[in-house]
């Protein structure tokens, strides 16, 4: 086998109830069931109230786009086909950003604010991938 | 009490920088700088009983590198040391370091050094085979990875990018922060590029690294080591260099996330620094800014209450940092066009234009200069006022 493969993360204990609902079409975040902040990826502390308690969560899935960027270097091999690519963080409408790529659009359409939505991509049994998409705004 | 003035940087060492194959690790560079600035100095060896090290990326997993370039060029009896990292902003962090351990009484000569060696010296074809195995890309793993995130540029471009939709600033915004300092760079022998000059079309011309980055958005990568000397001023004032007066000194790290904050801590240091050194914005003769990337001057700049949040792209724009400019700004060529030995890059260069020792580029009123380091992506700062004068 040539290719490459992408980086596949690590299931860390942690994340399992994550990557759970994603293999269902579900995107959760951790909530601290103390103060009710919500955070991603997984922490063991809530860095509001330093609560060690919390419970996943499912949120919208929907957003918008914080921030992006467009990759036009390879560092990693199984990316030199993709350059450019855009890489972008999604501001979740419950409030934590997440690191993702968008689906459906060309990089240089990218634009800060723009309404987004997650879909899956299923990667292995095990693991699907949250990415995002276009969505009318509202 | 305010150690305003009570001590002083008294020896600067620098060695070649960039691609120089002078040692073969950083440990090598940072004996050299200890060298020169204990030369500049007029200090013999033993005359050291400090040694603060930020070890750069290829030994900063050396939890203990100072104790290791402690043995390795057979320092004794030391009463200060300590491994410091705080990204960019260590340099700062460690002439405070010292400063507060001579004023209390608990050393009396400390050296601060930085040094890195990554650039290595081309191998035979031979030699190559192999290299590129997939372990080599082990370092790449979790979510980010998997979505194609990888490298400081690319997280640093995602500030830039919400900074430049929210205030309108645009690349050629940056590309005037690239040229200014290529043009102080022009000035300074011992800076990479300073037999290249750079247009702004240059700039454009030069390939994407990651978007709103170009090439010329981001800093050199250099070999190198950089050495200050800390001792009080009194002490200072008895050897062969005049000294340059530790004035204010402060740190700022605010914490949250730097895409939504599109902030720097220079108002924390800011506020602790020029309270100690008792100056204001107008004191401040020139700026040593912490050059990571362009965006980082235009965001300290405006932190620093040079110009109003937002405006920074319009303030650069006209030439106004460049020399001959009314703000004389990073005057080496600073990261992106001279070195990249982090934090100490400004410092040395503060250290330089103080005693008027800049040569070409030397800026004419140089009685009081302002030192920032940044580290992470606008995580921690350091400010360091130094001036001529006690």
């Amino acid at each position: 086998m040539s290719e490459i493969a992408k980086p596949v993360p690590a299931v860390t204990p942690q994340m399992v109830p994550f990557f759970d609902a994603a293999r269902q079409g579900e995107l959760k975040v951790q909530r601290c069931t103390e103060c009710g902040a919500l955070r991603f990826p997984a922490r063991e502390i809530c860095a509001e109230c330093l609560s060690r308690q919390h419970a996943w969560v499912r949120v919208s899935g929907r957003g918008e786009v914080l921030s992006f960027n467009i990759m036009h270097q390879a560092y990693h091999p199984a990316f030199a086909a993709e350059v450019p690519y855009a890489v972008v963080v999604v501001k979740l409408e419950e409030g934590p950003a997440i690191v993702s790529n968008l689906v459906g659009v060309k990089p240089d359409l990218i634009r800060c604010g723009m309404p987004v939505e997650v879909v899956f991509e299923k990667v292995n049994d095990q693991i699907s991938l949250p990415k995002f998409r276009p969505r009318a705004a509202g | 009490m305010s150690l305003r003035a009570k001590c002083a940087i008294a020896g600067l060492g620098a060695t070649r920088m960039g691609r120089n194959f002078d040692h073969s690790n950083a440990i090598g560079f940072a004996i050299e700088a200890v060298e020169l600035a204990l030369a500049d100095a007029g200090l013999k060896r033993s005359e050291l009983d400090g040694l603060l090290v930020n070890p750069g990326v290829t030994w900063m997993t050396n939890p203990m590198a100072s104790f290791d370039l402690q043995q390795a060029m057979g320092l004794r009896d030391l009463s200060l040391t300590a491994t410091m990292n705080l990204g960019g902003a260590t340099a700062g962090a460690m002439v405070m370091h010292a400063a507060q351990a001579i004023d209390a009484g608990m050393a009396n000569m400390v050296a601060c050094v930085f040094a890195d060696a990554p650039l290595k010296p081309p191998r035979p074809e031979s030699a190559k085979k192999g290299a590129g195995s997939a372990a080599a890309y082990g370092f790449a793993r979790g979510l980010e990875g998997a979505y194609g995130l990888f490298g400081v540029s690319a997280q640093y471009a995602f500030v830039a990018r919400r900074y430049m939709h929210k205030f309108g600033a645009t690349n050629d915004h940056l590309g005037a922060i690239a040229v200014a300092e290529r043009q102080w760079a022009n000035l300074n022998p011992a800076a990479q590029f300073h037999d290249q000059p750079l247009t702004l079309a240059d700039y454009h011309n030069s390939r994407w690294i990651a978007e709103p980055f170009h090439l010329l958005d981001c800093c050199l990568v250099s070999n190198g080591g950089l050495c200050v000397i800390v001792t009080s001023a009194e002490r200072a004032r008895g050897l062969r260099k005049p000294p340059v007066h530790i004035l204010g000194m402060g740190q700022g790290h605010t914490g949250g996330d730097p895409i939504e904050t599109l902030a720097s801590g220079a108002p924390i240091a800011k506020r602790v620094a020029f309270k100690m050194a008792g100056v204001e914005l107008s004191d401040i003769d020139l700026a040593e800014i912490y050059d990571c990337y362009t965006f980082t001057v235009m965001v300290t700049l405006e932190d620093y209450g040079f110009c109003n949040k937002g405006e920074g792209g319009p303030f650069v724009a006209d030439g106004r940092i460049a020399p001959g400019g009314s703000l004389p700004v990073n005057t080496g060529g600073g990261q992106l066009s001279s070195f990249y030995m982090w934090g100490m890059t400004p410092v040395c260069e503060a250290v330089i234009q103080v005693r008027g020792e800049g040569g070409e580029r030397q800026v004419k009123k140089h009685d009081v200069a302002l030192v920032s380091g940044n580290g992470g992506i606008l995580s921690t700062h350091s400010t360091l006022v130094l001036g001529a004068d006690a």
